[in-house]
């Protein structure tokens, strides 16, 4: 190490290092730099005391301005609902049974429906609406329960045999492997994919007649009132198949739908109901 | 090395052009006249478009994404027209520099045109060169405190105008103008404004030919785009030197009587030859031609020449005809390229439709089996009114006649289109089960869109969705 001396070949100071007889020339910084590097210092320290900032044991120290994304965020969405207001209240006071699918609020609806839906709604039954087995495709226009706009909103609310609503809609299919043999139950998963146009007097017509029309309808049509499907149209919930028959026929099937009433608002409830109405199969 | 006393920072020298007369400035004039005109005056024309659309003639809307000029109306999806006129722009700069050097520069480039104002102001208030000299070296005093303070305030008041004209172009002007004088204008007009008052200030009061020298990248292209048949402004040297007084038979035709120095612009002489910073603006050659014709000379001894020429001229030939130097395959391909853009633009624009359609299939799921075994398939239309007035819409297929067709919350096969505007409708086509569309996996169609005011048909290819053999 020398000591810091003055360069004469460029007449500046050098740092003092000496390597092999190798100097580094003193370049500072220069000025206008070293003055707004420490402004930015004296800016994180204010900025850290004026934000949130500094992690602490459970949470961040909270900034005197009193500021947080969260807090930013609900302040978005109260101004959103104050700007919806309006809407929303006609939406929960509209007759559903008249709603114009022309009008304005019915766009609404539609709309805030379609985002109900994909966040409520697409887990069980798709984000396009198409169901899956067992979950009821909302696109087509077969109803087990009723497809007019008030009966999709009383499903919606209410929901699918499950025990937290007493008004939920509820019916059970017997197991009828308890009841049938297995000769009989073969000869009904031969029968029921010939209806509507079917031979009565076969063996597999009689046990229908027995057995299911009290549910489902003396042709095989269904009855809504009791969420008994139509066996004679070409949708199947679980499947129209040999093997999915067969395993309906013995098992039975006992789908059940939460009741949204309990978990929206009424205004989302009747938004989404609007949405499923529009799909394309409401009636 | 030596880098103490080295300082490369280097300041501007003030610059102080003398008032001139002759041709090119007279030329000048008139572009200034028309160039000025039209940018402060655009706004202010009126178009009447019917009730729904603004009536002026040249608007960029920009909250409703619009572009109108006269009886054009561009829409966002339209926007290579906009791509093509700058293509055009671009060509044509190419082909004036390669004919003429830096002409936009020197005639047309607002920079010039403004600066150009800017220096007008300053010699009516301060006077010509020599009164500006002397001015900028005394000391303050309350006479160069009025002067250029009564300089600098119509500097701004012009920077106002400047900045005041844009924000016409982005909305309607007379509108505008209340609100603004009422206050009641938006914050972003005001800040336009304030900006732009700013910027034609500085650039046109100080900065000047700094922008063009440090600022402009067209200066450093140029030099692709010329070549020794350009014609661009240049000193007869070879007539010129040996500099001399008038008196001196053996001096060339250059008395040395820095007119052309004292009357550029950009500060530089010109008899050094080409230079980077030399605009082309050509009042170097209405003083030089000045002097000449007092002294009894021929013009000319600062002209527009082409390099190409300078050697036949030295040997006592004449140079030749200027469409020699224009009219060069180099020029010719520029405009031939030039107007089959133009051409392809204005074909583009008769031809453009009044009405467009555009077919987006939904395809999750791609189809619906119906409780018939019809099967369904579901399409968002965007239908597109380019009219000034509200249209019904009929919609219909083809491609197999038995396909089912059916728009959203509709009886009927038609809808309406409001004036100058997209609708979006989900249509519904049905295939009756076991029919060919429901049981092969796909079936072509077309969509057609009819104005049932006028006929007009547009059309878009689709496909129909079938069960293919799945369930």
């Amino acid at each position: 190490m020398g000591e810091p001396r003055k360069d004469d070949l460029t007449g500046r100071e050098t740092m003092g290092h000496d390597f092999d007889g190798i100097e580094e020339l003193n370049t500072p910084m220069p000025r206008w730099w070293l003055i707004c590097f420490y402004l930015t210092i004296i800016w994180g320290i204010g900025y850290t005391i004026a934000f949130p900032a500094w992690p602490m044991i459970s949470g961040a120290t909270a900034g005197v301005l009193g500021y947080s994304t969260r807090g930013e965020v609900s302040e978005q969405i109260e101004a959103h609902e104050a700007a919806n207001a309006e809407l929303v209240s006609e939406l929960v006071s509209v007759d559903l049974a008249a709603f114009d699918p022309q009008s304005d609020l019915h766009r609404y609806a539609v709309a805030r429906g379609a985002s109900v839906f994909r966040a409520q709604c697409s887990q069980c039954h798709g984000s396009g609406a198409a169901g899956a087995k067992g979950y009821p495709n909302l696109l087509d226009n077969d109803w087990i329960w009723g497809g007019a706009l008030e009966e999709i909103a009383r499903t919606v609310r209410h929901g699918i045999r499950n025990e937290t609503d007493t008004d939920a809609h509820w019916s059970e299919m017997p197991a009828f492997g308890d009841l049938l043999e297995g000769d009989e139950i073969s000869a009904l998963v031969d029968f029921i994919p010939t209806l509507p146009v079917a031979d009565w007097d076969s063996p597999g017509g009689v046990l229908f007649t027995d057995n299911c029309a009290s549910c489902h309808g003396d042709t095989g049509l269904g009855d809504r009132s009791q969420g008994a499907p139509n066996l004679a149209d070409a949708i199947w919930l679980y499947g129209g198949d040999p093997d999915s028959l067969t395993q309906t026929v013995t098992y039975s099937r006992f789908g059940v739908m939460p009741a949204w009433g309990q978990r929206l608002t009424e205004a989302d409830v009747r938004a989404v109901s609007a949405y499923v109405h529009a799909l394309g199969g409401g009636e | 090395m030596n880098t103490t006393s080295e300082n490369l920072y280097a300041a501007r020298e003030p610059i102080f052009p003398k008032r001139v007369y002759g041709k090119f400035r007279n030329l000048k004039w008139a572009v200034m006249l028309v160039t000025l005109g039209i940018y402060y005056l655009t706004p202010w024309i009126r178009w009447d478009r019917g009730p729904n659309l603004p009536d002026q003639a040249v608007l960029v809307d920009l909250a409703g994404r619009r572009f109108y000029f006269f009886w054009i109306e561009i829409w966002p999806h339209e926007f290579y027209f906009v791509a093509g006129l700058l293509i055009m722009a671009g060509l044509g700069l190419f082909l004036f520099t390669s004919a003429l050097g830096r002409v936009w520069c020197g005639y047309t480039c607002p920079q010039t045109v403004w600066t150009d104002l800017f220096i007008l102001v300053e010699r009516w208030i301060e006077g010509d060169r020599n009164a500006r000299v002397k001015l900028h070296r005394a000391n303050w005093s309350l006479r160069k405190a009025r002067l250029r303070m009564t300089k600098w305030i119509v500097w701004a008041l012009i920077g106002l105008a400047t900045g005041g004209a844009w924000v016409f172009y982005f909305a309607d002007a007379p509108t505008l103008m209340r609100d603004l004088v009422a206050l009641q204008a938006a914050p972003v007009a005001y800040v336009t404004i304030a900006v732009l008052t700013a910027t034609t200030f500085v650039f046109g009061g100080f900065m000047r030919e700094q922008v063009c020298i440090y600022m402009c990248p067209w200066p450093r292209i140029q030099g692709a785009m010329m070549d020794n048949d350009t014609l661009t402004v240049g000193y007869r040297d070879w007539r010129g030197e040996p500099r001399g007084k008038a008196r001196d038979a053996s001096a060339g035709d250059c008395v040395d009587c820095m007119a052309c120095v004292n009357v550029c612009p950009m500060g530089i002489d010109i008899r050094d030859g080409q230079q980077m910073e030399c605009i082309t603006c050509a009042l170097c050659i209405d003083a030089c031609d000045d002097v000449m014709v007092k002294l009894g000379r021929e013009r000319g001894l600062v002209d527009y020449l082409a390099l190409s020429d300078a050697p036949r001229e030295e040997a006592g030939e004449k140079p030749r005809p200027i469409w020699h130097h224009v009219l060069r395959p180099r020029t010719i391909l520029y405009t031939c390229i030039w107007a089959a853009f133009g051409l392809a633009m204005v074909y583009a624009l008769f031809i453009r439709p009044e009405i467009e359609m555009t077919v987006a299939p939904v395809r999750n799921p791609t189809f619906v089996t119906l409780s018939d075994g019809a099967v369904r398939n579901t399409y968002e239309l965007r239908l597109r009114n380019k009219h000034g007035q509200a249209r019904m819409f009929g919609v219909h297929v083809s491609g197999d006649l038995s396909l089912n067709l059916s728009l959203e919350a509709t009886a009927y096969s038609a809808v309406q289109v409001p004036a100058d505007d997209t609708l979006r409708v989900r249509v519904y086509l049905t295939a009756a089960a076991a029919s060919d569309p429901a049981t092969q996996s796909e079936t072509p169609i077309r969509f057609w869109v009819e104005d049932l005011g006028n006929g007009e048909r547009a059309h878009s290819n689709s496909i129909f969705n079938g069960s293919g053999g799945r369930q």
